[in-house]
């Protein structure tokens, strides 16, 4: 594609929701590594949150090429208000139940939107694109056996999943918020399909597992427009942890 | 080790010393022998060199290209390493030598990847055990100490071991 042709505005506009949602889901994850409920589990959600805050780093890395900004200041020097993920990471990591419950529904979500940008029209996300989904299909089948363990198992497990999705159903489907101006995505071949149509596609993916488990399928999201923004104190909270280190010291290399 | 001189460098050198350098983790293997070197080019205006990461966020990545280019400094030309994802890494990449050279580490090579195989059964496909060769073995973790290991389980030899991920 020729850069004339490029929509670079939206193309900044879903690199930047793509890293934010990796690196927020990536920080919330990354809070199991020391009190996991099993030592496996510790071990797993460590190095799937490796991978989410790698996944982050090369996003940001195209975004900083994209728009002549360094990608460090991309993920550490925004304004809470300024980043761009999903409505389902504000919630806050919640116990087990919950980190399963959001780890799926994202996961999945992440499934569907990576397979929409493979073999699009800007290669810099195409050839990344390739790589992601063959990393993504490890975290799809972690979330995808604990998510059927916890349903199956009865009891307090699957109460306390019922208790997550019931609090996370209303955001569940923010990850195809639509993106602003994102039709000039489409046309120019970068994203296969818009952001409805992702959705239903995502509905028609998750809906076998969750009839079979027999667990609610989450509605439409409220105030659909704006599920890439208004993020609560959750994310103020996160915020204020991966931030820390930077805010330190200003201006210092690590 | 010697300054080679400029008239003499050429891609089959470069890669002769590519493969002197060590992946940071498993260091009895070469980045050579895990299949990361993609493409080799030497030119007028010096040498490239396009490495293909195992996993994006593999936090080795910087040591891995430092370590390249200070090997190649020794040929005394103008040097551009960078990681690429065109073509993308899969453990199918690890060459013959590599995987008796992990097994010889301890660590059981993955089994060729099958595009179309679910993830888990794929990881319930029998590695051999690299301490007895046995393949009575059992996938314990799919994530083990680094992104690109799982962990399993030799019911002969009762040991532990790891496994490169089929990716």
């Amino acid at each position: 594609m020729t850069v004339a042709a490029l929509p670079t505005a939206a193309l900044g506009e879903l690199l930047r929701s793509m890293a934010d949602d990796e690196f927020v889901i990536g920080f919330s994850d990354s809070e199991w590594t020391g009190i996991a409920p099993l030592l496996e589990e510790d071990v797993a959600m460590s190095s799937l949150a490796q991978d989410e805050l790698g996944h982050a780093a090369a996003l940001y890395g195209l975004l900083g090429e994209l728009g002549g900004e360094d990608p460090d200041a991309l993920a550490y020097d925004r304004q809470p208000d300024a980043y761009r993920h999903c409505r389902l990471l504000d919630h806050g990591r919640g116990n087990w139940a919950m980190t399963i419950a959001r780890r799926y529904l994202y996961d999945s979500a992440d499934a569907v939107r990576l397979e929409a940008l493979a073999g699009g029209a800007w290669e810099p996300l195409a050839d990344l694109v390739g790589k992601l989904i063959r990393e993504e299909r490890y975290h799809r089948m972690h979330a995808g056996a604990w998510l059927e363990r916890l349903a199956r198992d009865g009891g307090e497990a699957r109460t306390r999943l019922l208790l997550a999705l019931r609090e996370l159903q209303h955001d569940a489907a923010t990850v195809f918020t639509s993106l602003p101006d994102e039709a000039s995505l489409v046309e120019s071949g970068i994203l296969a399909a818009p952001m409805p149509e992702l959705e239903r596609r995502w509905r028609a993916a998750i809906g076998p597992t969750f009839a079979d488990l027999d667990l609610p399928l989450p509605p439409a999201a409220t105030r659909a427009e704006r599920g890439r923004l208004d993020h609560g104190q959750a994310f103020r909270w996160l915020w204020d942890e991966f931030t820390s280190v930077r805010r330190s010291e200003p201006g210092v290399a690590w | 080790m010697s300054p080679v001189a400029t008239a003499d460098v050429d891609e089959r050198a470069v890669r002769a010393a590519l493969a002197e350098v060590a992946d940071p983790e498993i260091p009895t293997v070469s980045i050579v022998d895990l299949g990361m070197v993609e493409d080799v080019r030497v030119g007028a205006e010096g040498i490239h060199v396009a490495l293909l990461p195992t996993f994006v966020g593999c936090p080795a990545l910087g040591i891995i290209r430092s370590a390249v280019e200070a090997r190649l400094r020794a040929f005394h030309r103008p040097l551009e390493v960078r990681f690429e994802y065109r073509v993308p890494w899969t453990s199918d990449r690890i060459t013959p030598d590599g995987r008796r050279k992990l097994r010889a580490s301890g660590f059981a090579p993955p089994a060729p990847v099958a595009a179309d195989t679910p993830v888990l059964v794929q990881l319930m496909t029998p590695v051999s055990c690299p301490h007895c060769g046995s393949q009575r073995t059992v996938l314990e973790s799919a994530f083990g100490p680094t992104q690109c290991r799982a962990i399993y389980h030799c019911t002969a030899c009762r040991q532990p071991f790891e496994a490169f991920k089929p990716v």
